[in-house]
């Protein structure tokens, strides 16, 4: 065990825990945030996408003990009620059917759009094919992400 | 098929009662959204909730509380049942919450998410209840102003009486309606004047889900939860022998390590009661990540299974299962089922004289279909959390068929029904999976034996080697032509591990006047389950594509040779014939040939393929553009014409549709779980691949028949014939016919050539 502070959605929050536990269970079992998800524990779903210093990254695979004193964001925090661009053009396109994976693909798209603010077809389907929707709501998502682009 | 216009009987579930303390739940003061006021209507302020029935409470301060009384699983029936409460209720929908019902069969009928029926069972029941809850509205109203009933009309949420120009909301009226008898005999709307229903509304969960609110089961916690994970047989075909936990139970965080016999013996499993393993090792601890690692550290030796036979009933019968022992491998299945293939199987159907006309036949084309086993894969994993004591037990998980899972739980717990709760969380995904609910009976042994509230978590390995599988199939497909090239005879020969695919009376039984179906089966011990439209996904798959080569072989247009059988099915059906409408099946067919542009000249360059078919109660087409890029398929276009009746809620209706197809495609083209010396060859999503973004098609255009049917369901017509339409375009861009699954692996055996 060992002790972290972690930068979280904008507070800091002290815990003693496994230094290898990845941030996806730090987050889920110790700080009850349960919007992160898990789906696979390998980095090959992306549901379990946050933001390490305002990009996407695969929380399963991020040891706490990595962090230190980087910021990290979680679906949680992306907004205070769900006013982010991106979260309002998912509503808006209706892209969920289960909405399980969609936490992911949200916090994905923000940091495509942060890189690359008017993305093409091509570069959105390259950028999210690391993120499953078993559902197959791809084509709402790529929808929802040119909705999102200009604002 | 016509649509009932009057009510069933009076159900008790219609028992008005007033339920009083619940009208601050919104916290909304009544006044700020009303047309009226107390004291124009002399109403007494009164927050409180009244209960019309098991589906509709209505608040003193206007809010409609509809309860969405079916498990969802990505479906949407949270916003398209209530949809149909609030249609009949004549509610305003701004003004309506929706909340998950509890599980209680009291209440409801068929809390049960699978077979595309949450809707079609559902609909004459809550066109009811909303029915019912507005004629007490009425009749409550005409007694408060002492006018005639017939002169109280309803809209959007207000009650009115013209002549005298009064009004009142549902919310204030709502003390004194629920007092009013239940009225027998309800008038229901005419679907004309549906303006909720067949009207696009967006998911009531939208915001919960893009907020990361935790919905689902995996995400549900109680105080002092501890964590359980399960260690099986790597391999089907083996069980435990012993195990040794000192290394786990050193590490940090854990509890307990003990076993559970799923079952006892001699258990006579009901028709969801699959499991693949009975006897399992748990690992019971603080954190997820610990009882992950520790896991690791357990040493377990297995040994094989021998060959048993296991008393099982199925929704009409019982029969004896034979699990075999051994380790099998995908392979050495392939090979029996060639071998099995060429021996006698049981007729399913036959009509006329199929072998003479076969010895008759100027030309017999004959082909075979093969496809693997396939994974669920639903995004959330398989589990559970339970907490059972010595008289009772709670349940909170993602599952499909709460009434089977609860009669299993109280059989193996030895408890009352009654004693028996279920929360119905959110399910991400469950394509079938969910209705099998050996890991609810496995959470209630471990919370059992550990005294304690417990999450069963299967990992994404547990989750993808466990089993329940979609079955592997075969079938041989043969049609006879005479010297005229007229189609004669049809035969369809099936069979797989361990079950049959072959719906004997579907299309093109009737259509033929010589046919004949026939199944076999493979005694397996990979265990095998529900998947998306069950066995009708290979069925369509295979008979698509044979009709497409069949329809090429005659010289005939695919679309057009369909109609043309649909024509006889309905002038002068073979044998007998109630399982389709051809009217309805060729409706799907003119629709995606109009939709598509088939035929014109301007599309006669691409590649396309054309597939439809019936299941489920309800009947799809589509129609599949692709081109080649790099040796792989690149699907541009997908045209989809569906026929499920009413359609609820258009817009979630269509993205149902848009995922089924690109689940279609991603099934057909990767979907693979193959076995060596019963071990699952993939585990997880690095090895088993599913269709991502990049590979999704460009574009799919979905059309609904426009009818006045009841609904006859969404969720797994639309996906069957996807693979056949893929295949068949896939022979245009490539000029080869694709017999087997995935295409994938075919396309890269045949770059190989």
């Amino acid at each position: 065990m060992a002790k972290f502070n972690l930068k979280i959605n904008g507070e800091t929050h002290r815990l003693d825990v496994d230094p290898t536990t990845p941030m996806l269970w730090v987050l889920r079992d110790h700080l009850n945030l349960q919007g992160t998800k898990y789906g696979c524990g390998v980095a090959a779903c992306g549901a379990c996408t946050v933001h390490l210093n305002g990009y996407a990254v695969r929380s399963c695979q991020l040891p706490v003990s990595t962090v230190k004193d980087q910021e990290i964001t979680t679906i949680e925090g992306l907004s205070a009620n769900g006013d982010h661009p991106v979260q309002q053009a998912w509503l808006e396109h209706d892209v969920a059917q289960c909405g399980y994976c969609q936490a992911g693909q949200i916090m994905n798209a923000v940091s495509l759009l942060k890189l690359n603010p008017n993305p093409t077809d091509e570069d959105i389907e390259s950028a999210m094919s690391g993120n499953i929707c078993r559902c197959a709501t791809y084509l709402r998502i790529k929808a929802a992400i040119k909705t999102a682009a200009p604002k | 098929m016509k649509n009932d216009t009057t009510t069933q009987s009076r159900r008790t579930f219609l028992k008005a009662t007033a339920l009083t303390g619940g009208g601050m739940i919104l916290g909304i003061h009544w006044l700020s959204g009303a047309t009226t006021t107390p004291a124009a209507s002399g109403l007494d302020l009164v927050k409180d909730t009244y209960v019309f029935n098991g589906h509709i409470k209505i608040t003193s301060d206007n809010i409609i509380q509809i309860m969405s009384q079916n498990p969802e699983f990505g479906q949407n029936v949270k916003t398209s049942l209530p949809m149909i409460v609030a249609e009949e209720l004549d509610a305003d929908w701004k003004n309506v919450i929706v909340e998950q019902a509890p599980f209680d069969l009291k209440l409801y009928t068929r809390q049960f998410a699978g077979g595309s029926q949450s809707v079609k069972t559902t609909w004459k029941a809550l066109r009811t209840a909303g029915a019912t809850a507005r004629q007490m509205l009425r009749e409550a109203t005409a007694q408060f102003w002492n006018v005639p009933l017939e002169e109280v009309t309803t809209k959007a949420g207000v009650l009115y009486h013209s002549k005298s120009e009064k009004s009142v909301t549902y919310g204030e009226m709502a003390a004194k309606a629920a007092e009013i008898p239940v009225p027998k005999d309800v008038k229901l709307k005419e679907i004309k004047d549906f303006n909720i229903v067949r009207s696009p509304r967006k998911n009531v969960e939208g915001i919960n889900i893009v907020t990361g609110k935790p919905l689902f089961g995996l995400d549900y916690r109680q105080k002092d939860m501890l964590i359980a994970m399960v260690e099986r047989p790597p391999a089907f075909g083996l069980k435990l022998k012993s195990y040794d936990a000192k290394a786990v139970l050193k590490m940090p965080g854990i509890k307990k390590v003990f076993t559970i016999q799923v079952f006892p013996e001699k258990y006579e499993r009901q028709i969801f009661d699959t499991r693949t393993f009975n006897e399992l090792v748990v690992v019971v601890g603080k954190t997820t990540w610990e009882v992950m690692n520790a896991r690791k550290k357990l040493k377990v030796e297995w040994q094989p299974i021998t060959t048993s036979i296991e008393c099982v009933h199925t929704f009409s019968s019982e029969r004896d299962e034979t699990i075999p022992a051994g380790l099998e491998s995908t392979d050495n299945h392939y090979l029996k089922m060639v071998e099995r293939s060429a021996q006698p199987a049981t007729e399913l159907r036959k009509d006329g004289d199929p072998e003479t006309a076969f010895k008759n036949a100027a030309q017999i084309i004959e082909r075979t279909y093969t496809a693997p086993f396939l994974a669920h894969n639903m995004m959330e994993p398989i589990n559970c959390f339970a907490l059972v004591t010595d008289t009772e037990a709670f349940f909170a998980a993602p599952l499909q068929a709460p009434e089977y899972a609860e009669k299993t739980l109280a059989t193996r717990l030895g408890l009352p029904l009654e004693k028996i709760e279920i929360q119905m969380t959110r399910m991400g995904g469950g394509f079938g999976r969910r209705a099998y609910a050996h890991y609810m009976v496995e959470a209630a042994l471990i919370s059992q034996q550990a005294k304690a509230p417990i999450k069963l978590i299967y990992t994404r390995e547990d989750d993808m080697t466990y089993g329940i599988y979609r079955p592997s199939y075969t079938a041989t497909y043969r049609a006879a032509l005479d010297a005229d090239k007229n189609l004669i005879a049809f035969h369809v020969k099936g069979g797989g591990v361990p079950e049959h695919p072959i719906a004997a009376d579907r299309f093109p039984a009737s259509a033929v006047d010589h046919y004949l179906a026939e199944g076999w089966e493979i005694p397996s011990n990979i265990t095998i389950g529900a998947f998306r439209a069950p066995r009708s996904n290979f069925n369509a798959a295979a008979e698509q594509s044979f009709l497409d080569e069949l329809a090429a072989a005659m010289g005939k247009d695919p679309i057009e040779f369909r109609l043309q059988l649909l024509q006889r099915a309905k002038d002068n059906p073979v044998g007998k014939h109630d399982n389709y409408d051809p009217d309805r099946y060729a409706g799907v067919l003119k629709l995606v040939r109009e939709k598509s542009g088939w035929g014109k000249p301007e599309n006669a360059q691409k590649s396309r393929g054309v597939a439809a078919y019936f299941c489920h109660n309800s009947y799809a087409a589509h129609v599949i553009d692709l081109t080649m890029k790099d040796g792989e398929p690149v699907v541009e276009n997908v045209y989809s014409a569906i026929d499920c009746g009413i359609v609820i809620n258009l817009d979630a209706a269509t993205n149902m549709v848009e995922g089924a197809v690109i689940d279609g495609i991603g099934n057909a083209m990767y979907g693979a779980l193959t076995l060596k010396d019963g071990i699952p060859q993939q585990n997880n999503f690095n090895q088993y691949r599913m269709i991502r973004h990049h590979e999704a098609p460009k574009k799919v255009d979905v059309h609904f028949v426009q009818n006045d049917i009841d609904p006859t369901g969404l969720g797994e017509p639309p996906f069957p014939p996807v693979f056949a339409a893929l295949a068949n375009a896939l022979y245009k861009a490539t000029g080869k016919r694709f017999y087997t699954q995935p295409f994938s692996a075919e396309l890269e055996r045949r770059q190989g050539d």
